[in-house]
């Protein structure tokens, strides 16, 4: 009898030890896991990597004149697209829509400016090697300015010769392909150094992980309990931190997460087409238009020709998703939650293989993810 | 008295299978059901191939960190330590947890001599364990020395 109550006394204190241990940590982290968190800290991202295939990156003078031609709608067919048509500065250098409208519709979702410059490849396919190169392709592309190399160097030496001149020196005569592509050129350089200067201000998840970090303990007050929970669950069960790693919560890699296709849209092979563009490109960094043709190293060591790029696209940095619905390469989620049951549903891909599998996250879960997702808000800076 | 001892000893595996199948469960979550090394087990080496056939050390230019690109020197030496040259090597990798391999395609880019080689185009992007493969041809046999690296 006196044995079997103590059997039944030390049963119950272990019981009780291991369904608090089982239970919510709320919290308190292990030391593994605040490394984890501050890894993803703002303040771990450090300044913008140099570019040396642009000259001007980090010239005060090409930023401004770049700030300028970012806004100006006579570099376009029709005098009313300029870069921020779509990218809207009080919207976070996205225009909230399903599909970029410029002269016509793209096949694409508009992507945000903030911190771009920190990803060696640009685009959701990365068919481009630099802001510069990237800053090009709309200004040609038919259905975004729609107009042509040769109409904007004119443009450039109609209003901004003084500018372009203080910058890049004497404008070349304009009798040659070659003369405009050199100041169309210059125009991306000069656009790359304006969005280099745009970036994330920390959010308040930012706030949470940098006190964690320097005191041991978790700040009251800046998290709630469901972000907190979201938050471990996004970097533990929900494995979310495979892809969105790092201080932008990007890898800055290309992964099919089984996207299903967007009605009407022709079949997108995402990075399979993407990696061979940008070795193609007539603007990548070995091309005679870079500042730097040797050492390419993303060009160098890149993956092609792989199955796995089959409708792949860019892993999109988290910070401030809340504010910037509709989701995914071709806007094919309206909502976060509609994003988070993708993820915990993990369709199968309508092209190539999806690297998803199912997560078994309940309806709790599911929206204290989203609950974290949207802590991730601050402002964006230029 | 034997229906409490039973119910006593249902509470105690009770509690262990919540404790345990936490864990298992985790597991499960990636799909591939590969136990990561012992601890021991990772490192820049020094590192014997499979057949210990040669010993391999890396000497990456920084330390390794996610999302950066790193050229890696390795030193080779064979079983009694003799320096490793005119070897080729293919360089293979990924993580075994998740079922990928390395996101660029890292190659050889200089034999420096000493049964030294550089390495260029190597990049992880994320943490965690990854294995970094180094299939070693020379003109004394052929091996591949697999490292586990934890990012």
């Amino acid at each position: 009898m006196t044995t079997n109550k103590l059997l039944l006394a030390l049963a119950l204190v272990l019981v009780m030890t291991m369904v608090s241990a089982a239970a919510p940590r709320g919290d308190r982290w292990t030391t593994e896991e605040v490394g984890l968190l501050s890894s993803l800290s703002l303040r771990e991202l450090g300044p913008v990597p140099a570019d040396p295939t642009n000259r001007v990156a980090d010239d005060p003078r090409a930023a401004e004149l770049g700030r300028k031609l970012f806004f100006d709608t006579r570099l376009s067919a029709n005098g009313q697209v300029s870069c921020a048509t779509c990218h809207i500065p009080e919207k976070e250098f996205q225009d909230g829509a399903p599909l970029a409208k410029g002269v016509g519709v793209t096949n694409r979702r508009t992507m945000p400016v903030a911190g771009m410059a920190h990803s060696p490849f640009l685009f959701w396919d990365g068919r481009k090697d630099s802001l510069w190169a990237q800053a090009l392709g709309p200004l040609e592309s038919p259905v975004e300015h729609g107009g042509s190399r040769e109409q904007y160097a004119t443009a450039i030496a109609a209003h901004y010769r003084s500018d372009y001149e203080a910058v890049f020196g004497t404008m070349p005569p304009r009798s040659t392909r070659d003369a405009a592509t050199a100041v169309f050129v210059n125009m991306g350089k000069a656009i790359a150094a304006y969005e280099r200067t745009i970036d994330y201000a920390p959010s308040r998840f930012d706030r949470y992980a940098d006190v964690l970090q320097d005191t041991g303990r978790a700040p009251e007050g800046v998290l709630s309990a469901d972000e907190v929970a979201g938050l471990r669950l996004f970097i533990g069960k929900a494995s979310c931190t495979n892809c969105h790693n790092g201080p932008l919560f990007t890898n800055n890699e290309f992964h099919n997460t089984g996207v299903p296709a967007r009605a009407g849209l022709p079949a997108d092979s995402g990075r399979l087409a993407g990696a061979d563009a940008v070795l193609r490109d007539e603007f990548n960094c070995r091309s005679r238009w870079s500042d730097r043709r040797s050492k390419c190293a993303e060009l160098d060591f890149l993956v092609t020709g792989d199955h796995v790029l089959e409708r792949a696209f860019k892993v999109p940095s988290l910070r401030n998703v809340a504010d910037r619905a509709p989701y995914m390469h071709a806007g094919q989620f309206t909502t976060l939650s509609a994003v988070i049951d993708h993820y915990n549903r993990a369709p199968e891909a309508p092209a190539g293989h999806s690297e998803l599998e199912p997560l078994r996250l309940n309806a709790q879960e599911r929206r204290q993810i989203e609950a974290f997702l949207r802590s991730l808000s601050g402002d964006t800076r230029q | 008295m034997k229906t409490r001892t039973a119910f006593v000893a249902t509470l105690v595996v009770a509690a262990a299978m919540a404790v345990t199948g936490c864990g298992h469960v985790m597991m499960m979550m990636h799909g591939k059901n590969v136990a990561r090394p012992a601890a021991i087990e990772f490192g820049t080496g020094p590192r014997a191939s499979a057949s210990r056939e040669f010993t391999a050390t890396l000497q990456p230019d920084q330390p390794l960190r996610p999302r950066r690109m790193h050229t890696v020197r390795v030193a080779i030496t064979d079983a009694a330590g003799i320096p490793i040259d005119n070897a080729t090597i293919q360089v293979d990798g990924g993580m075994p947890q998740h079922g990928h391999g390395l996101p660029t395609r890292p190659r050889v880019t200089g034999a420096l001599g000493n049964g030294l080689y550089e390495i260029e185009g190597v990049r992880f992007n994320m943490g965690g364990w990854w294995e970094f493969k180094l299939a070693i041809n020379a003109a004394s046999g052929s091996d591949v020395v697999t490292f586990n690296l934890a990012l």
